[in-house]
């Protein structure tokens, strides 16, 4: 009897899982499988097309508006992640605390979570256009006397705020329940064997916090490597190319500009880097927290 | 007494100053965009302060001009219908192939390949599905909003079906044994029995999946053919060149686009916080 139901069971799960991975094979799979088929060729998104064999792929790296969106990419990837982190522990620190007011704050300091990238993007531009010259010239700061959105140099510092000013919100959180797993004994117990709060934080509670510090870090490299609403609101990739990142040149250049089999290649990099950064990542973080 | 008028100090009123003034940096940017949207076009005089002082007339006709050009209702309902159908697909079917993996993925080699399978989904950008499956959709006809809900289940089926398998494990079978034994079947034993009980999960997906395409903007962005199936923020991209340099207009559409989900955030932001907390400290 038991053994029947079993077997039922088993049937039904399997009739369940089966249209379920069709489901998810053709939307996912496929079109990956495709990609890379097309990242062989010369295709140009519509018309006839020849195999080129790796092509593609010696060409992405001789290719300096390439070569110049991986660099811009990385270092907004890297600077973002590091400020992104720096900035969320502080505020969570700071929200954890025994402050009036708490919900209310954590609930501010939220906020830019839940709003759209794109959108605040526009309503950012309006203020490194027009605020931050005003302030500039106000105070005689040189460099920000114009628009930085218009600058080679420093249009890539007004996208890494507005990324920065959207990620924090939600490192901030997942460290408040970081924070929130430390039982409040322990800082007590460094507060009574003398212990100062700079010595409390890093011997205490910043390795309590690992784990919290690895999700946190794979989280926010994953997202800034894949920023695109804020590019196309900001700086549409400019200028000359100074900000064009990784996805918005697929997104340019594979769809409207001929170049679907080259960017498909230029993509398969991109996945490869993206799985690379996460096992990497992933790996780093548990070593640290199996020496705990 | 002595013990109240303590807890009183306890409260670190400097920092709860100081994170005040920091949430400057939150609110500054969300101020200046409500001042123009209000403001009327020659208020914004050259200098900066003309641009943030608060108006002096409030011009609400901005935003009924807004809701004009830019179709408003339309595309809020684009949205609306998009995100909902996602969220209720998401929860019916992420659900279902959580349980039935995450139930059976110990024992079963099959399907702990199918779990990874799933699962290593995570890990695939949409940069590199982008460009086939605008191909791909075009051909199966699903160039419209129903291409974008399919697609959506599918971009959030790796994290739900590792959020739904997890929260199973600390669901005991012998609540589906009793069932069973009572002679119900698999299926009902699954939507009258379990179901219900993953309900926190329920709420945590249903957020998650909100937030996420109710802001997405890349997909809709590539996947749809007809205009007239555009979302709330693709709206605004597609309307830029309108705005032209008329920054009242822009702004007043802007705060139309924000309102949804902040009313949203605003009435629940306790399982906001917690969905997305939980997210990503189980995901």
């Amino acid at each position: 009897m038991k053994t029947k139901s079993k077997l039922g069971r088993n049937r039904t799960f399997v009739a369940i899982i089966i249209p379920i991975l069709i489901f998810f094979a053709l939307f996912n799979t496929v079109p990956l499988l495709v990609g890379a088929f097309y990242s062989f060729t010369n295709y140009k998104g519509y018309g006839s097309y020849d195999f080129v064999g790796f092509r593609n792929y010696i060409d992405l790296f001789s290719d300096t508006r390439i070569l110049k969106s991986y660099l811009f990419t990385l270092k907004y990837a890297i600077c973002g992640t590091i400020l992104i982190n720096v900035l969320s522990i502080i505020l969570a620190l700071g929200l954890n605390s025994k402050i009036r007011c708490k919900g209310l704050l954590r609930g501010l300091y939220f906020t830019p979570n839940v709003l759209g990238g794109l959108i605040i993007g526009y309503i950012f531009s309006f203020f490194f256009t027009y605020v931050v010259p005003a302030i500039g010239k106000a105070l005689h700061i040189g460099f920000i006397e114009n628009s930085i959105l218009a600058s080679e140099k420093w249009a890539w510092v007004a996208v890494l705020i507005v990324g920065v000013w959207q990620a924090v919100a939600m490192n901030t959180i997942i460290y408040i329940s970081g924070l929130q797993t430390i039982p409040s004994d322990i800082t007590e117990a460094g507060m009574i064997d003398g212990a100062n709060s700079w010595q409390r934080f890093w011997k205490l509670i910043f390795p309590m916090l690992l784990p919290f510090v690895s999700i946190n870090l794979v989280l926010s490299t994953k997202n800034m490597l894949m920023v695109f609403d804020q590019i196309v609101s900001l700086t549409g990739g400019g200028p000359a190319q100074s900000t064009e990142s990784i996805s918005y040149l697929i997104y340019n250049n594979g769809m409207s500009g001929g170049q679907f089999g080259y960017q498909s290649a230029n993509a398969v990099v991109f996945f490869i880097l993206i799985v690379a950064f996460s096992i990497v990542q992933l790996v780093m973080s548990n070593k640290k927290e199996e020496q705990l | 007494m002595i013990k109240k008028s303590g807890k009183v100090k306890d409260f670190n009123i400097g920092l709860t100053i100081l994170l005040f003034i920091g949430s400057i940096t939150i609110l500054f940017p969300l101020y200046m965009a409500l001042v123009i949207a209000l403001k009327d076009p020659s208020e914004m005089t050259n200098d900066v302060a003309g641009a943030l002082s608060f108006p002096s007339v409030l011009k609400f006709s901005n935003f009924s001009e807004a809701m004009k050009v830019t179709n408003f209702w339309h595309s809020l309902g684009n949205s609306l219908i998009i995100c909902i159908t996602t969220i209720v697909l998401s929860i019916i079917v992420h659900s279902l192939a959580g349980y039935v993996v995450g139930r059976s993925m110990a024992r079963k080699k099959g399907f702990k390949f199918a779990y990874f399978y799933i699962v290593s989904g995570m890990f695939v950008p949409f940069a590199i599905l982008m460009m086939p499956l605008v191909k791909e959709t075009a051909v199966l006809g699903l160039s419209n909003k129903i291409g974008v809900i399919l697609l959506y289940v599918v971009f959030y089926m790796p994290m739900n079906v590792m959020l739904y398998s997890g929260y199973l494990k600390n669901v005991p079978m012998a609540l589906e044994e009793a069932a069973t034994i009572d002679g119900a079947s698999h299926w009902k034993t699954y939507w009258t029995v379990i179901f219900p009980t993953m309900k926190p999960m329920h709420a945590t997906v249903a957020v998650l999946t909100a937030l996420g395409t109710w802001n997405d903007v890349m997909t809709p962005l590539v996947i749809l053919a007809d205009t007239s199936d555009t979302t709330l923020p693709l709206a605004q991209l597609n309307f830029q060149t309108q705005f032209g340099t008329n920054y009242n207009l822009a702004f007043a559409s802007y705060i139309l686009a924000l309102i949804p989900i902040v009313i949203f955030y605003i009435i629940c932001q306790k399982q906001i916080i917690s969905g997305v907390t939980n997210g990503a400290v189980k995901g």
